[in-house]
Formats: structure tokens, C-alpha cells, sequence
């Protein structure tokens, strides 16, 4: 029998007995929904990871101090690092090509309409090189700037709309817990969000004046800076330049060879990733959902296949004894377990689309509809199909025709 | 006239709970083409077995059978269902109709496994129900048929692929004596027009219909009759 007509033979069994071929596919279409939106969910979470590595650049280090762990207690405070210290392993490290500090204070801004509470960073005129960051208004401060601790201000684009509205902020004189400052530039927009802050509510400051006006002085180390950006050269082993840059780091803060780093150093690349954890594990939710789905679902499938081979022994035994082989019996029934999943495929292949679309909106993670999802949906339910609607067809196949004619 | 079926010692022994049963205990005969021959037999006499081999269903333990000059002990499955497909066509009792499945669709269904167009298996399929008297009914469902017509779609399928022979197991059994006699006047129709029809039965009304008897007991040939010996 040619395919065709198989296909067609399979159609009209299916069409007999419609509700219950719906529901036999319910497990195939929420196995297949899964997997939708475990696809669209894992390349949108892929796609943002790469974007922002390209953005960030994946050639920059970030170090932090954090408390040390021995013997299972975190032991004293943060200790910071020194501009000293950074200038250092600048010098130190070949493949550097610029570097900033970074220093942080809570403060009120209070400007001629409004008051406006944000985080306010000191950072080196090098700032919007190594961290990719545009100007879109005015300009970022200079180098003399820092050294001799003018009070300019960059604001982030939040603060621009938020506080100014639509005139360019440019020019404006604030105050910042009640030190005058002059707003020189406006940043690019991130639009970015990172533990739930918004990353383009700041602003950015040189870091003497931040450290001497606003963040104040700890008298142990006077050029303290909270956290360190490091931009290496293009092309270069980041991880590499990692393991480096740690080396240099343990020499600098005396630790001893055994004891825990007080410090940590991450590239951006695995700083994206983390931030998109959470989509990962709930990917591995879904793909655990979707394979439950797809073996109950396929086992529906294998069940109503073998009740419709009992039912239509006689039709069997019929069509041997006008001529089909057990090649043609198989695969009608192959066909028809494969269409039914197919089916099934299809529906969970909208709903997977719907289901991806709401979890944008509801969770604002990003997904990927790509052509290959329809793809995907179509082989994993043939596969299930084929894999499920075997044993059944076999069982078809290997009917005697004289028996199954005289099946009552 | 070429015989169509050729039987030599031909032997079937199942064994049941242990017991060797023979169903078939050396039978030997020869149908020509062409005949119009009937096979009785009480139940258990070995005609349903004795058909299953004519059909092509199964195959003897020993003995030779050949259905239109070639010998089913050497062929494949796939060659005794091509067999099947173009050399026999079968009638059954209960008529055996595809239920919710057109009158046409039921007698395209053999050519649907052999090689040809579907428009062509559709022509054929008209032909075959127009030489049983059914064209104007091509579209009604089985329910919508009686059963002198249901067996008449029947016999347009084991028609429809112009076999040498047709083989009937107790067409008759399931319709009343005024339609039975319309069907064997169909075969015998039929048979005028070269069709070898085998007839399998138990009753004696229906064998006299037709131009020989072969009486079967115990897996044994007991009488083979012929019109014009009777006669």
C-alpha cells in the first residue's frame, strides 16, 4: 500500500474515534509544550548571555573582596583594595590595556525641582572604555579630573528621565548630600537590571572626590577603592589572565599558600551566566516535565494503539486475506500511532508558543522563537510516535490472518 | 481445461493439549479452471482447513499444493499475499465489509495493495459493482445495505482484481433462502464467464447449485461427484 493511502487510511481510523484520540495525545502535547518553551527559554537566555558577553566585552575582570572562609567561619570585614594595589598589577600584569576602581556611596540627590535617592560611584576617567559605556549627552570626565577631584557628575539615564524630564540635564548644578556638583554628561542607557536594580539609576563621579566628600575615609588604607575593573587586550586566554590576576592578588594581600582567597575575581562571561541561572534550572524543570510527558504520553499512545489492534483484529484478518503483507498491516498502524502523536505535536506546539510568550511577560525572561521549534516539535513527536507505535503495529503485523478473520 | 488447484498427499496435523489432530489426512484432487465446485463437510470434516490452504491462509505440514501452477511450499509470505491479492478472492460469511467504509471503498480495498493508479482502482472498482448489479449503491455504507447486497459488495471485491479463483466460505450461511439463491446465480453467472468458484458449505441446497461436490470427513476425501455423472 502506498503511503499515501496509508496516511489517509490511518486519518479516518483516527477521525472514528475523535475524543478518544484527543485525549490518547494530551500527555504528547504537554510533553511537546515543554519542550517549546524549554527551547525558547534556553536560546533567549543563550541570546541575552551572548549579547551582553559582546556588550560587556569578554575580555574584562572584575574583582571584589569578600570575607575568607577558614575553618568553616567567615572570618573579619571586607577588606578593600588600594588604588596603589591597582596601579600595580596594571603595570604589573603584560596584557592589560586600561583599568578603573570603583567606589560606592548611598546619597540623596537634590536638584532644583526634585529629590532623588541613588547610588553614586567613583570611578577613573578610564571608565567608559573598560566597561564598553557610551556617553549619549555632554561628556565623561578626564583624567585631571580625578587627580585633582572636581565635583562633576555623569548621571545614568534613569536619573536624566526621572529627574530632569526631557531637558538635557547638561550643565545642571545638584547636590549630592549636600556637596554641590555639575552635571557634565549623561550615560548612554544600559537597560539593564541587576539584582533587582536598575543599573542606569547612577551616578558616576570621579573617585577622589567620591571618596573624600561622599564615601568617606578609612584611615588603615586612604586610597581605599571597593571593587577593581581590569580590560585586557583582545583575543587573549581570559582565563589565563584570570589565573594571573589572582596570583598577583594573593602576593599583594600576604596569603599564605592553603588559605582562602578575600577576594574574587570573575570574568563578565560568568557573571552573565549566573545572573541567568534561574532560567537554566527552570529549563531543567521543564525538560524533566517534558520527558515525564512524552514517556506517559507515549505509553497513551502504545496503550490505544494496542486496544485498536484487539478491536480491529477481523478488519486484519480481512485485509490479509485480500492481499496486504505484514509489512503493509505494519505500517498502517505505525502511521497511525505516528499521526495521532503528530497531531498532538502540533497542538502542544501552539500552546508551547503561548506558554513562551506569557513567561516573557510574566517572568521578563527572554525568549527565542526560532523556525527550528516547529522542527523540533514535528521529530520529537515522529520519534515518539515511531518509538511507541512499534510494538503495537508488530503486534498487528504478526497476527495469523486465519485467527484474526475468525476473531469474535 | 489447466487446473487451477492441484492437491497431492496433502497432509495438516496440529497438535492440541498434546493430541496430534489431523485436519487434513492425504488429500489428493485436481479443480480446473473454470469450474463451479463446492467442498462440504460437517464441522471438523477439515473443509475449513482444506480452504485456508486453497486461500493461501496456510500451508500444509506435507503433501504439495499448487494454486495456478505455482507451489505455495516454496513461496515466501509476501508471495502467498500477492497471491492472495490477484489469484483468489475470498467471500465470507459474514461478508467481512470495512463498517463507516463506502460500498466503493470496500471494493477498491484490495488494489490498494498492488501496484496502479487510484484513479484507475477507482474505474475497476465501479466495473466490479456494476457485474454484481450494485453500481447506483457505490456510495452507501454497509448499514445502509442489505445483506444479499452486502455479500454482492463482497464479491465485487474479490472480483475487482480479476482473479482466477473465487473462494467462498458459506456466502449463504448468514442470508435467507430467496437471496441465497440470488448469490449462487451471481456465481454461477460469474462462473460462465470463466471465473473458477470454489463454494465452501455444509448445506446440501446450496451444493446442488453448483456442477461438483467434493465431500470431506475426518480429514478425508469420501465422494467426489460431478453433474454429469449424477446427472
Amino acid at each position: 500500500m502506498s503511503f499515501v493511502n496509508s496516511f489517509f487510511t490511518a486519518l479516518q481510523a483516527l477521525r472514528l474515534n475523535g475524543l478518544r484520540s484527543l485525549l490518547t495525545t494530551l500527555g504528547i502535547i504537554i510533553g511537546i509544550a515543554s519542550v517549546i518553551v524549554m527551547v525558547a527559554i534556553g536560546n533567549g537566555a543563550r541570546k541575552s548571555v551572548e549579547e551582553q558577553i559582546e556588550r560587556l566585552g569578554s575580555s574584562m575582570l572584575t574583582v571584589f573582596p569578600s570575607t575568607r572562609a577558614s575553618r568553616g567561619q567567615a572570618s573579619g570585614r571586607f577588606m578593600p583594595f588600594s588604588e596603589k594595589t591597582m596601579y600595580a598589577l596594571e603595570l604589573e600584569l603584560p596584557d592589560v590595556l586600561a583599568v578603573t576602581g570603583d567606589i560606592s556611596a548611598q546619597v540623596t540627590l537634590v536638584s532644583a525641582e526634585t529629590d532623588w535617592a541613588t547610588t553614586v560611584r567613583g570611578v577613573n576617567a578610564t571608565y567608559p572604555l573598560v566597561r564598553n559605556q557610551l556617553v549619549a549627552d555632554g561628556d565623561f570626565f578626564a583624567a585631571e579630573d580625578v587627580t585633582s577631584g572636581r565635583r562633576y557628575a555623569v548621571i545614568g539615564a534613569t536619573i536624566q528621565r526621572e529627574v530632569f524630564g526631557e531637558i538635557s540635564a547638561v550643565g545642571a548644578s545638584i547636590r549630592l548630600n549636600n556637596v554641590p556638583f555639575e552635571v557634565i554628561g549623561v550615560l548612554a542607557a544600559t537597560g539593564e537590571t541587576f539584582r533587582g536594580r536598575d543599573s542606569d539609576d547612577v551616578i558616576l563621579a570621579p573617585l577622589k572626590t567620591v571618596r573624600d566628600r561622599l564615601a568617606g575615609n578609612w584611615r588603615p588604607v586612604p586610597d581605599r577603592i571597593d571593587s577593581m575593573y581590569f580590560l585586557f587586550r583582545q583575543g587573549i586566554d581570559i582565563d589565563e589572565a584570570k589565573a594571573d590576576l589572582e596570583t598577583a592578588l594573593r602576593l599583594d594581600r600576604n596569603i599564605e599558600p592553603g588559605q582562602n582567597d578575600n577576594f574574587r575575581v570573575l570574568s563578565f562571561a560568568s557573571f552573565v551566566q549566573a545572573r541567568n541561572e534561574t532560567s537554566k534550572t527552570f529549563s531543567y524543570l521543564l525538560a524533566a516535565a517534558a520527558g515525564i510527558s512524552l514517556l506517559v504520553g507515549g505509553i497513551g499512545i502504545m496503550n490505544i494503539m494496542l486496544v485498536s489492534v484487539t478491536e480491529r483484529t477481523r478488519e486484519i484478518g480481512l485485509r490479509m486475506a485480500i492481499g496486504a503483507r505484514r509489512r503493509d498491516i505494519m505500517i498502517q498502524f505505525l502511521i497511525e500511532a505516528v499521526v495521532l502523536c503528530t497531531i498532538g505535536g502540533l497542538i502542544g506546539l501552539a500552546l508551547g508558543l503561548g506558554g513562551a510568550y506569557a513567561i516573557t511577560s510574566l517572568a521578563e525572561w527572554e525568549i527565542l522563537i526560532e523556525p527550528s521549534l516547529v522542527i523540533i516539535a514535528i521529530v520529537t513527536s515522529l520519534a515518539v510516535g515511531i518509538v511507541f507505535g512499534f510494538f503495537p503495529a508488530r503486534q498487528a503485523a504478526r497476527l495469523s490472518p486465519i485467527d484474526a478473520l475468525r476473531y469474535e | 481445461m489447466e487446473a487451477v488447484v492441484t492437491c497431492r498427499e496433502l497432509y495438516k496435523i496440529y497438535t492440541m493439549g498434546g493430541q496430534e489432530v489431523r485436519a487434513l489426512d492425504g488429500v489428493s484432487f485436481d479443480i480446473h479452471e473454470g469450474e463451479f465446485i463446492s467442498i462440504m463437510g460437517p464441522s471438523g470434516s477439515g473443509k475449513s482447513t482444506l480452504m485456508n490452504m486453497i486461500g493461501a491462509l496456510d500451508v500444509p505440514t506435507t503433501g504439495s499444493l499448487r494454486i495456478a501452477g505455482e507451489d505455495i511450499a516454496t513461496m515466501t509470505p509476501d508471495d502467498l499475499a500477492s497471491l492472495r491479492n490477484r489469484t483468489v478472492g475470498f467471500v465470507f460469511q459474514q461478508f467481512n465489509l470495512l463498517r463507516r467504509t463506502t460500498a466503493l471503498d470496500n471494493v477498491k480495498l484490495p488494489l490498494l495493495y498492488r501496484d496502479g493508479s487510484l484513479d484507475e482502482a477507482k474505474i475497476r472498482a465501479i466495473e466490479a459493482l456494476r457485474r454484481v448489479g450494485l453500481e447506483d449503491r457505490m456510495d452507501h455504507h454497509p448499514s445502509q445495505l442489505s445483506g444479499g447486497q452486502q455479500q454482492r459488495v463482497a464479491i465485487a471485491r474479490a472480483l475487482v482484481n480479476n482473479p482466477k479463483i473465487i473462494l467462498a466460505d458459506e456466502p449463504t450461511g448468514a442470508l435467507d433462502s430467496q437471496t441465497s439463491e440470488d448469490i449462487m446465480q451471481l456465481f454461477s453467472e460469474l462462473n460462465d464467464h470463466g471465473v473458477t468458484i470454489i463454494v465452501v458449505t455444509h448445506e446440501q441446497e446450496v451444493a446442488d447449485l453448483t456442477r461438483r461436490i467434493l465431500r470431506l470427513r475426518d480429514g478425508h476425501i469420501i465422494a467426489d461427484e460431478r453433474e454429469d455423472l449424477v446427472a
